[in-house]
């Protein structure tokens, strides 16, 4: 049987402080470059954080409500928008709920780019998120700078196929926008053999240091059955233990063609977070891998779509991704006409983020900003 | 389900000599800063107003309208059917149709504005154009002191030439070309046979006794 968690227990402090010691910080909104505009009222017993009130929409853009007034393929261009670290994965699960929604068919060489790009969309989310990490623990600089060089490589391939760096805008109802240019194939290639050089250096650059370790280690872990009853998704779920991954607890596209593993972590803490994802990446490669060897000839968007005037029938549809940050979900309300009657989106930052302060009760302030940056947030996809 | 999860477990508690991991990854940092100046792999920026970073042929920034011939306006491919005004997510573009005096349509807009401080890069309205007349700039030194007209793009502006199209990307619009080159030979061929029929009918009508009785001496023989 599991027991309420923490986050419905309405305890204002933590046991035993004396609330008139108590000091109060506002740390943030910070400059929207690492985990974007965003704030936490802390209240510290000393060092010790005793309370912890995350204050957000500072980024709030009116992302649902926009779509409900605009076409169904108006709405694509603003998923880039949710977690504009990995539009593409955003767009897939757009295109998704649209396609369950409207019955539409995706051909062979469509559903093999699809997972491609995931797949890439996933290696540039992890590891922007190598750097930004390294960058909360005070490594400002070398680490961020060697995560953004091989991003950088996978986002000139993104830019020859999509025409944008991140706000691709690729996908539609029934496949993708356009084929892969002249040599993409061959590049993609290169990429996935030049990749797991940059993997062996950082893990080589990282994982042995004993400062990030005394930084990371039993910090922030929360039991598996807080993580579940909260609605964690995704690597932090992962970490933790716990076995679920939609690509193969529900798989969409033609995940259940390729084979790959898993990775779970034993403590939850951010040390096991930032590995998992290491590992991730690694299955990734080999995903790609498989992916780029069985790309099939043919239409790379079902010829019977039309652009314009797509009206899909009465109905609803909910359909959902594992996102590099974990389940991303797109609710749909159609009435047959144009736009859509609601449109939802289930935001996995949005959702992880919730347990923040159940993570930070009873530790030191500067573990704060490292189990933030461990949640990987966007604040483009918390505040929509 | 979940068959195939034999998960990595990340590596135990691994404490070595105090400080070696630390001199790994400094050793890793001085492998990059000593190979920054020898290869490329690891020295990726450029020095940007001096140099620059070739622009992929599929890069999109914002509109532009497509002209043929050397006059901008009158060669606007653009018949303001307001499809890309319709389509655009964010509504930044405004199209009024050019009227004769006696509000006769006469397929060309009058006004054709984007705000490309609203415009969303998408590439949307590229993508649904009927008339091949509207596609994606790959400029992208815009900056502007004025930022309400400056940054307010009118038709003049927006209107560059098919060689630009051709330059910019020269697949795309070799595709474009052609097909137009098909259709217009397609209309023109129509053109001469409705014109050719046209003029059987005329002479028909100008030799009545030609058309009626064809050859009366052939039928005797």
């Amino acid at each position: 049987m599991i027991s309420d968690p923490p986050i419905f227990n309405s305890s204002p402090v933590l046991e035993g402080t004396d609330e008139d010691q108590l000091l109060r910080v506002s740390l943030g909104p910070q400059h929207p470059s690492t985990h974007g505009v965003f704030r936490m009222n802390v209240e510290l017993d000393g060092e010790t954080v005793v309370k912890l009130k995350p204050v957000f929409g500072y980024l709030h853009r009116n992302h649902e409500k926009i779509a409900e007034t605009t076409g169904y393929l108006g709405s694509m261009p603003y998923t880039d928008r949710l977690d504009y670290i990995c539009p593409l994965s955003n767009n897939w699960a757009y295109a998704l709920s649209v396609e369950k929604l409207a019955g539409i068919e995706v051909p062979e060489r469509a559903q093999h780019m699809r997972v491609i790009l995931a797949e890439l969309t996933r290696l540039v989310n992890h590891t922007a998120f190598m750097g930004f990490i390294l960058a909360d623990m005070g490594a400002w600089g070398s680490a961020l700078m060697y995560a953004f060089r091989e991003r950088e490589k996978i986002l000139d391939l993104f830019e020859d196929l999509t025409g944008a760096r991140m706000m691709a805008n690729f996908m539609r109802f029934g496949g993708c926008r356009n084929d892969f240019p002249d040599g993409w194939d061959a590049r993609l290639r290169t990429l996935i053999d030049h990749y797991p050089h940059f993997l062996d250096e950082m893990e080589e650059f990282l994982l042995g240091n004993e400062i990030l370790l005394a930084r990371t280690r039993d910090v922030g872990a929360l039991p598996k059955e807080s993580l579940i009853n909260g609605g964690v998704t995704g690597p932090m779920l992962r970490a933790a233990g716990v076995n679920h991954d939609l690509r193969k607890a529900d798989p969409y596209g033609i995940y259940d063609r390729f084979s790959f593993r898993i990775p779970l972590g034993e403590v939850g803490d951010c040390y096991d977070r930032i590995m998992i994802r290491f590992l991730e990446m690694r299955e990734s490669l080999g995903i790609l891998k498989q992916a780029a060897a069985a790309l099939p000839g043919g239409d790379f968007v079902n010829p019977k779509i039309k652009i314009r005037n797509f009206k899909p029938p009465v109905g609803e549809s909910y359909a959902r991704v594992e996102g590099p940050k974990g389940e991303l979900g797109f609710y749909l309300v159609s009435d047959g006409g144009p736009n859509p009657y609601r449109y939802r989106v289930r935001p996995p930052s949005f959702i992880n983020l919730t347990l923040l302060e159940d993570m930070c009760l009873g530790l030191d302030l500067a573990d704060v900003v490292i189990i933030l940056g461990s949640i990987d947030i966007v604040l483009g996809e918390v505040d929509r | 389900m979940n068959d195939a999860t034999s998960s990595p477990k990340p590596p135990g508690k691994r404490w070595s000599l105090p400080g070696a991991g630390l001199l790994k990854g400094m050793a890793v940092t001085g492998r990059n800063l000593v190979g920054s100046f020898f290869t490329k792999e690891r020295m990726t920026t450029v020095q940007y107003p001096e140099q620059r970073a070739p622009i992929s042929p599929n890069f999109r920034n914002f509109p532009f309208l497509v002209h043929d011939g050397d006059d901008p306006d009158a060669g606007l491919r653009c018949v303001a059917c307001s499809i890309c005004e319709k389509e655009c997510p964010p509504q930044c573009i405004y199209i009024v149709l050019e009227r004769d005096a006696e509000g006769k349509s006469l397929k060309r807009p009058k006004i054709f504005d984007i705000d490309v401080s609203v415009c969303m890069n998408c590439g949307i309205c590229a993508e649904v154009c009927p008339f091949d007349a509207i596609y994606m700039d790959g400029e992208y030194e815009l900056s502007t002191g004025d930022r309400f007209e400056g940054l307010l793009f009118h038709k003049e502006r927006l209107a560059k030439s098919a060689d630009y199209h051709m330059r910019l990307r020269p697949k795309e619009a070799t595709q474009v070309m052609e097909r137009r080159k098909a259709e217009e030979e397609k209309k023109a061929a129509a053109a001469a046979a409705k014109a050719a029929k046209a003029k059987a009918v005329k002479d028909a009508d100008a030799n009545p006794t030609a058309s009626a009785n064809p050859k009366p001496e052939g039928g005797e023989a």
